[in-house]
């Protein structure tokens, strides 16, 4: 059973061609650029006002406090008076800074993070770009991100925040070959490496459930290599308050900083909806095998609520991490990619390749 | 007694040492041309593993260096103490190559009395700043900017 | 060591470069300044500069009389501003030969030992701030607050108490301290086992404790490392042990001993030291005796000439108090003999080649306070 009415394919056509009928073909894509862009834009900063103030609450949960209480309602708009104060504060430019990198970092951070965002299916029709290898585009789009880490943690003419950019280049492009791997073994079992259609895939149920225990592998290393890869929870060495201050943002103020801490949360948004969409289904409703009662029911519940409730929940664990465990060293976290994680996931990805071979998966 | 073998024993090594009367434990006040001699002894015959503390004092006219000193094993406590008359350049030899905790003991007693501790590896002012003129502790130290006399 | 102790400069050719971590830094615990030498993110020399806190108050003791000082005291360790309080005055009850009432003795060694919880408590909570568990923070310090508010009912005070003076208390217990101390024991003992839960337990934790900032019983002898971490390597250092003050001698409890000397036998010590302290309040907190809570003193208190010398066992080590007297109201010198500063001496060896999340975990686990450092 499917519920058209949560299909946007034809909602965005609809507008698509109402454009192309009224002016030239070139002002209908502009436009049409533009309205993406917009829309992109404000869901993006939405976004991470939500989960910087979100990230707060957790975490003062998980520490017997009460976070964020005074700026409005349950303090909900606390990180937008956080926002203005950051807009209105001066930027500091470091005297011996290589004037150029040290301004341009940060928007190579935050606009690696924005490009990964177009690629991810929020809903059936619902994206901005629907590449044939969309799992490619978005390794290779957020891997981006580093370049700006390390450009600005050396331009800064910091030994904290170059001790900070090192890390960060050695810890993601370790973590980046352990992502990559874990979701090529789901790219194996769908055939497919475009977004849409790995979720299309999952329509009978998600390949968590289908894929047997090497996809549960696959899984819990793509959290642990992801959570890496964002520099976040145990392994925020790049950052690493205790013993770099701040790591590679410490010359950074203003809204330059809040340019790289938004791209965290961004990042951590777009692992988790990468996590969703390749293991947990995108924004396919929970279905079982065999009870046909509770999957209708479950189609009920609205693609996108489906797409942002695993997020969320994937962000959740994310965030329980970061505030439960100290943090690694730089030599164990190189140790646990290379020695440990790497290894397994080759293993797994063969093992799984032998099981997409036989057909023995669901 | 412990106590007696122990002064019997320094009283051969340094027949200048003078023995003050303390109650608490053995008091020893060496002179400075022996100091270092009874201080490898106490170290090394006696056990005196434990150099709790070194403290400097101005008794205008000289100085002293006393040293608490404890065995471990027995739980035994002295003091001893060397005494440096020349207030114009006062200098005594380092025991930081017997007990390593002497290093910033030391380092601070030359801040803040300029005793020189000589084959000291790392003599540098600890706490006051480098440029720092006078040594506080001296009871001839006159500060008239933080020193508020009552 | 010795060699690479000069400030190098920094050589273009060469991988090594100076780091200054602090004054402002943290996780140095205050205004601690290290120099670290490092080659890539390996530690080659550590250098302390200290001073950033310094008050002069050896100085500052020389004029004004010995029930003043116990509030300068307070100022050196302030976490352990009881067992410096108690220093003092024990130097100053000897040396005149004033016996104390048992109801002080009773109350000074309860007071010590909470204030040794708390202690242990923050030490735990910063420790694992310096690991980068950030959730140990808040629960260290919500069970301190507890002890906190007894302190405050009692003393007036939070932090600085200043409540021991010569020949006993400032003032006598609040009515309802005993309850209260009984119902943060029944408390506490409940929400020890999830500081084990939070971070002795978790497999990072202990990748980065176990055999790291290795100090042999010897070296720790040799610099005077006192405290848990001269327990933590199995120096026997416990004065209350070895030599009892206060009523320790009537209390049953053990000197936490470990043999293994690295950053995870130091954290430990401090864990069981507070069931340890736990185990002797519980023993005395229902005896306290009826009585004075002062002895009687003269208004002015003057000791006679001579040298005394006091030890107590505070948080984090020895503090000696040597006093020289001439028979004034005043001190001739004094000297405090403070824990930290002998436990800063033996950083440098501890960390040398390890990595600089290391060192940082090795320097937490030392529980350095800087203003007992410089005082």
């Amino acid at each position: 059973m499917n519920f058209s009415f949560y299909d946007f394919t034809g909602f965005t056509q609809s507008i698509d061609q109402a454009l192309k009928a009224s002016m030239s073909p070139f002002w209908a894509v502009t436009i049409e650029l533009v309205l993406v862009g917009v829309s992109i834009l404000a869901f993006y900063a939405l976004l991470g006002l939500f989960l910087v103030y979100w990230e707060r609450k957790v975490c003062a949960m998980m520490q017997n406090r009460l976070g964020p209480n005074r700026v409005g309602p349950r303090g909900f708009l606390q990180t937008i008076a956080d926002l203005i104060k950051l807009l209105l504060k001066e930027l500091i430019f470091i005297k011996n800074a290589d004037k150029l990198l040290f301004n341009i970092a940060p928007f190579i951070v935050i606009i690696a993070s924005f490009m990964a965002i177009a690629a991810i299916p929020f809903a059936k029709g619902l994206h901005a770009m629907d590449f044939d290898i969309g799992i490619f585009y978005i390794l290779a789009v957020s891997s981006l991100g580093v370049v700006g880490i390390l450009i600005g943690g050396w331009s800064s003419n910091n030994k904290y925040s170059l001790i900070g950019a090192m890390r960060s280049g050695a810890q993601i492009v370790s973590y980046e070959l352990s992502v990559g791997l874990t979701l090529l073994s789901v790219v194996v079992l769908a055939g497919t490496m475009q977004l849409s259609e790995i979720v299309e895939s999952q329509r009978d149920a998600w390949w968590i459930m289908k894929g047997h225990i090497p996809v549960w592998i696959a899984f819990v290393i793509f959290l642990i290599a992801s959570t890496a890869e964002t520099n976040r929870g145990p392994f925020d060495l790049a950052e690493a308050e205790s013993e770099l201050t701040a790591g590679f943002h410490t010359e950074y103020s203003g809204i330059k900083f809040a340019f790289f801490f938004l791209a965290e949360y961004m990042n951590m948004f777009i692992v988790a909806s990468m996590a969703t969409t390749v293991f947990l289904g995108g924004w396919m409703p929970l279905h079982f095998w065999g009870l046909t009662g509770f999957n209708e029911i479950m189609d009920f519940i609205p693609p996108f609520i489906w797409f942002f409730a695993k997020v969320f929940f994937v962000i959740f664990v994310m965030m329980w991490f970061k505030w439960t465990f100290p943090r690694l060293r730089i030599d164990q976290l190189l140790q646990l990619e290379w020695k440990y994680l790497l290894p397994l996931s080759l293993v797994n990805l063969l093992i799984i390749a032998f099981i997409a071979m036989m057909g023995w998966h669901f | 007694m412990e106590d007696i073998k122990i002064k019997e024993s320094i009283q051969a090594l340094c027949p200048d040492a003078l023995f003050v009367e303390n109650k608490q434990f053995i008091d020893v006040s060496l002179p400075l041309e022996h100091f270092r001699k009874v201080m490898e002894y106490l170290k090394q015959t006696l056990n005196f593993n434990f150099l709790v503390s070194v403290s400097g004092v101005d008794w205008e006219k000289h100085f002293s260096v006393v040293y608490h000193l404890r065995n471990t094993q027995t739980n035994t406590m002295m003091a001893a103490k060397v005494i440096i008359a020349d207030r114009q350049n006062p200098e005594v030899q380092t025991v930081s190559d017997l007990w390593q905790t002497a290093d910033l003991h030391e380092r601070e007693i030359f801040d803040l009395f300029g005793i020189k501790f000589t084959n000291h590896p790392d003599l540098r002012r600890l706490f006051l700043d480098d440029d720092w003129v006078g040594f506080p502790l001296r009871k001839d130290y006159v500060d008239t900017v933080n020193i508020v006399e009552r | 060591m010795i060699e690479n102790r000069e400030i190098l400069l920094n050589d273009p050719n060469s991988e090594r470069y100076l780091v200054n971590m602090g004054p402002q830094h943290p996780s140095t615990h205050g205004v601690l300044r290290l120099v670290v030498g490092i080659k890539g993110e390996t530690v080659d020399s550590v250098q302390p500069h200290c001073g950033y806190i310094h008050r002069g108050i050896e100085k500052m003791c020389e004029h004004i009389t010995y029930p003043q000082i116990i509030h300068l005291t307070d100022r050196m360790d302030y976490l352990s501003a009881h067992q410096n309080n108690h220093a003092v005055c024990l130097a100053v009850e000897n040396a005149l030969g004033v016996q104390v009432p048992e109801r002080v003795q009773y109350i000074r060694t309860i007071m010590d030992e909470l204030s040794r919880i708390a202690s242990h408590q923050l030490w735990w909570a910063t420790f694992g701030m310096d690991l980068g568990a950030l959730t140990t923070f808040f629960y260290g310090l919500r069970d301190r607050e507890k002890i906190l508010d007894i302190f405050e009912e009692s003393t007036g005070s939070r932090f600085l108490q200043s409540y021991y003076t010569p020949g006993g208390l400032m003032k006598d217990i609040h009515p309802d301290f005993q309850k209260h101390v009984k119902e943060f024991l029944v408390y506490f003992r409940k929400l020890l086992p999830e500081y084990d839960q939070l971070l002795t337990g978790n497999v990072i934790y202990r990748a980065r404790s176990i055999n790291m900032g290795l100090l042999s019983k010897e070296d720790a002898i040799n610099y005077g490392v006192t405290g848990p971490s001269g327990r933590g390597s199995g120096f026997s250092c416990d004065v209350r042990k070895h030599k009892p003050y206060g009523v320790y001698h009537k209390a049953e409890f053990n000197e936490i001993l470990r043999t293994e000397g690295d950053v995870h036998a130091r954290y430990m010590v401090h864990m069981d030291e507070m069931r340890e302290s736990m185990k002797i309040i519980e023993q005395l907190i229902d005896n306290i005796p009826a009585g004075d809570f002062i002895a009687k003193m003269k208004p002015v208190i003057k000791l006679p000439a001579g040298e005394y010398w006091q030890s107590v066992e505070t948080a984090r080590g020895e503090l000696g108090v040597y006093i020289v007297s001439d028979g004034n109201k005043n001190p001739y010198r004094m000297k405090f003999r403070s824990p930290n500063l002998s436990n800063l001496g033996v950083l440098e060896k501890l960390s040398i080649g390890h990595k600089i999340a290391d060192l940082i975990a090795i320097g937490g686990s030392m529980d350095y306070i800087i203003p007992d450092i410089d005082r």
